[in-house]
């Protein structure tokens, strides 16, 4: 399989790997993929007041497509606030990375990382809103 | 000396042409150019000649009676179809079960599926942890309308070497054929067809150091002799058996290939077989969490030697193969990985072997041959360490089992 030089740069230089603290309020988890299936993404986000994305992490066991497509997406989602962040389509990714049809996949299970780790965000604000009243 | 890059280090796969093995075949392109078929004239005979001398060294590698037990084909896959679906075409009216295993090559597993359709019933034996067959699940499988058992001699991922003298001697004594597909423990292994008993037997020439495109079919001629209905016909080539111009060229180097196998082979499998072990030793020595796929310790308690000498297939828990595979760039090997097949199913091989799709996405299989050499083997052990290291940085499933999570407990979203 002949790789995208994207894909072989992100893979080379992964860009934001490591580990946030998932028990911080302001750090939303998302594990996303199966082991055996052979793709889990983990992807971390760290949301500041104003509702922006201020630092990404992730951590991917997967072919080299799956740790483009999860480095890359930490990548976009910086700077973002949640909401924009939420709007990223797995299609726009795989064609920045140029995934062919068989590494699709990695594309999507990168855009369930985002959301998923906006959802555990969000959950966890709303269950800080609600042990506050 | 410099190392030159990237190092090859897929000999299942396939092997370079060894240059003598290119040196004899080379005038039976230009001059010797002659149809082995030409019986009127001296083009035709020398072909025929040089076809005869071939015959007689491969014959001669595997302890054939005759050479004329030797048919020519377009490789194993070729031999593997002629043998099944020859048999049962042949046999058919005697019977209609065929016994084989769960790991043999496609050739064979698919050829099973065709002659299910066809009315055959074919019994796929299982095979244990380390992936041999039991040879008396051989026994237990044969009926009174079983013609045909066909077990490989080594496999071709994992390296089993299979107990082809049991089994052999059990299809003898029980009144069935017994064929093996011999090509990936020709030269690696002990190969003889009288002591095992095989009456059918594929091999392949560019698994053992000649050139793509021939084969052959060992079919036994006395006690017992093997009928075939020929699944190609044409102009009654190969007595019969497999119609179709001869490669001369190919055959001839099949055939040199052959002879240089009987004179070097063990001292060649025992150099090999040093260099697999120091390639495991130094990537066990340096990495945890790897796991060996198929039969380690390599000879069982008789010495007998149970793994092929060249064969290495380990897996890296938590990292993905084929991200290994893309970080050994330098190294060309394989991985069971679901994600390097065109069918996107993790390796049927490893599945059979019992081993969790979790391990069977993180195997690489180094295969080592002929050319292998010290150096090769330390920078593709070196290469490895370091690319395991750096990938399970990169990984959540290490981190997490570091952090002693049970990776069964969690619930994964399959996709």
């Amino acid at each position: 399989m002949a790789y995208s030089d994207k894909v072989i740069d992100h893979y080379e230089n992964p860009r934001n790997v490591g580990t946030l603290d998932k028990n911080d309020d302001n750090v939303g988890t998302g594990l996303v993929g199966a082991p055996a299936c052979g793709d889990v993404m983990r992807l971390q986000i760290k949301v500041n007041d104003d509702g922006v994305i201020e630092d990404a992490k992730f951590k991917t066991f997967g072919c080299g497509s799956a740790i483009a497509s999860s480095s890359l997406a930490t990548e976009w989602i910086k700077g973002k606030t949640i909401d924009e962040a939420s709007e990223i389509k797995n299609e726009t990714i795989a064609k920045e990375l140029n995934l062919p049809p068989v590494k699709i996949h990695c594309s999507v299970l990168a855009e369930d990382a985002i959301k998923s780790a906006i959802d555990d965000f969000r959950k966890k604000q709303a269950a800080r809103r609600e042990s506050k009243t | 000396m410099a190392l030159k890059l990237p190092i090859y280090l897929d000999y299942h796969a396939t092997t370079p042409l060894d240059k003598r093995v290119l040196d004899e075949m080379l005038p039976y392109f230009t001059e010797d150019f002659g149809n082995a078929a030409s019986r009127t004239h001296a083009f035709g005979w020398k072909a025929e000649a040089a076809v005869g001398v071939a015959r007689e060294r491969i014959a001669k590698m595997i302890n054939a009676d005759k050479p004329e037990e030797i048919i020519f084909t377009s490789g194993a896959t070729e031999s593997d179809n002629l043998a099944l679906k020859g048999v049962a075409e042949f046999y058919g009216d005697k019977g209609k079960h065929i016994i084989t295993s769960r790991i043999e090559h496609k050739a064979i597993l698919d050829s099973g599926k065709r002659l299910e359709k066809m009315g055959f019933e074919v019994t796929y034996l299982d095979v244990d942890q380390k992936g041999f067959v039991d040879p008396e699940h051989v026994r237990a499988a044969i009926r009174p309308d079983t013609i045909l058992c066909s077990v490989m001699l080594a496999n071709n991922e994992v390296g089993t070497v299979q107990p082809i003298r049991e089994i052999g001697a059990i299809c003898r004594e029980k009144g069935v054929l017994f064929h093996t597909d011999a090509v990936q423990g020709i030269g690696r292994v002990d190969f003889d067809v009288q002591s095992m008993n095989v009456d059918l037997a594929s091999i392949t020439a560019h698994k053992m150091y000649g050139p793509k495109g021939v084969g052959a079919l060992y079919v036994r001629r006395s006690k017992p002799r093997v009928r075939l209905v020929a699944q190609m016909d044409g102009g009654g080539h190969e007595r019969g058996y497999r119609s179709g111009t001869l490669n001369v060229p190919g055959i001839v180097g099949f055939g040199k290939a052959a002879e240089i196998i009987t004179h070097e082979w063990r001292d060649e499998a025992a150099r090999v077989s040093r260099l697999r072990d120091s390639l495991y030793k130094k990537i066990t020595s340096a990495l945890d969490e790897v796991f060996v796929n198929g039969p380690w310790p390599v000879t069982d308690a008789n010495g007998k030697v149970v793994r092929l000498p060249n064969n290495l297939n380990i897996s890296f828990a938590y990292v993905e193969g084929e991200s290994i595979l893309m970080s050994l760039k330098n190294v060309s090997v394989s991985s069971g990985s679901a994600c390097t097949s065109a069918s996107l199913e993790p390796s049927y091989v490893l599945r059979a072997l019992g081993v969790e799709e979790e391990l069977a996405h993180t195997s690489i299989r180094f295969g080592l041959g002929r050319f292998t050499t010290e150096e090769e083997v330390d920078f593709a052990a070196d290469l490895t360490v370091t690319s395991i290291k750096r990938l399970r940085d990169l990984s959540p499933l290490y981190e997490m089992a570091k952090e002693g999570i049970d990776l069964k407990s969690i619930a994964w979203t399959a996709h």
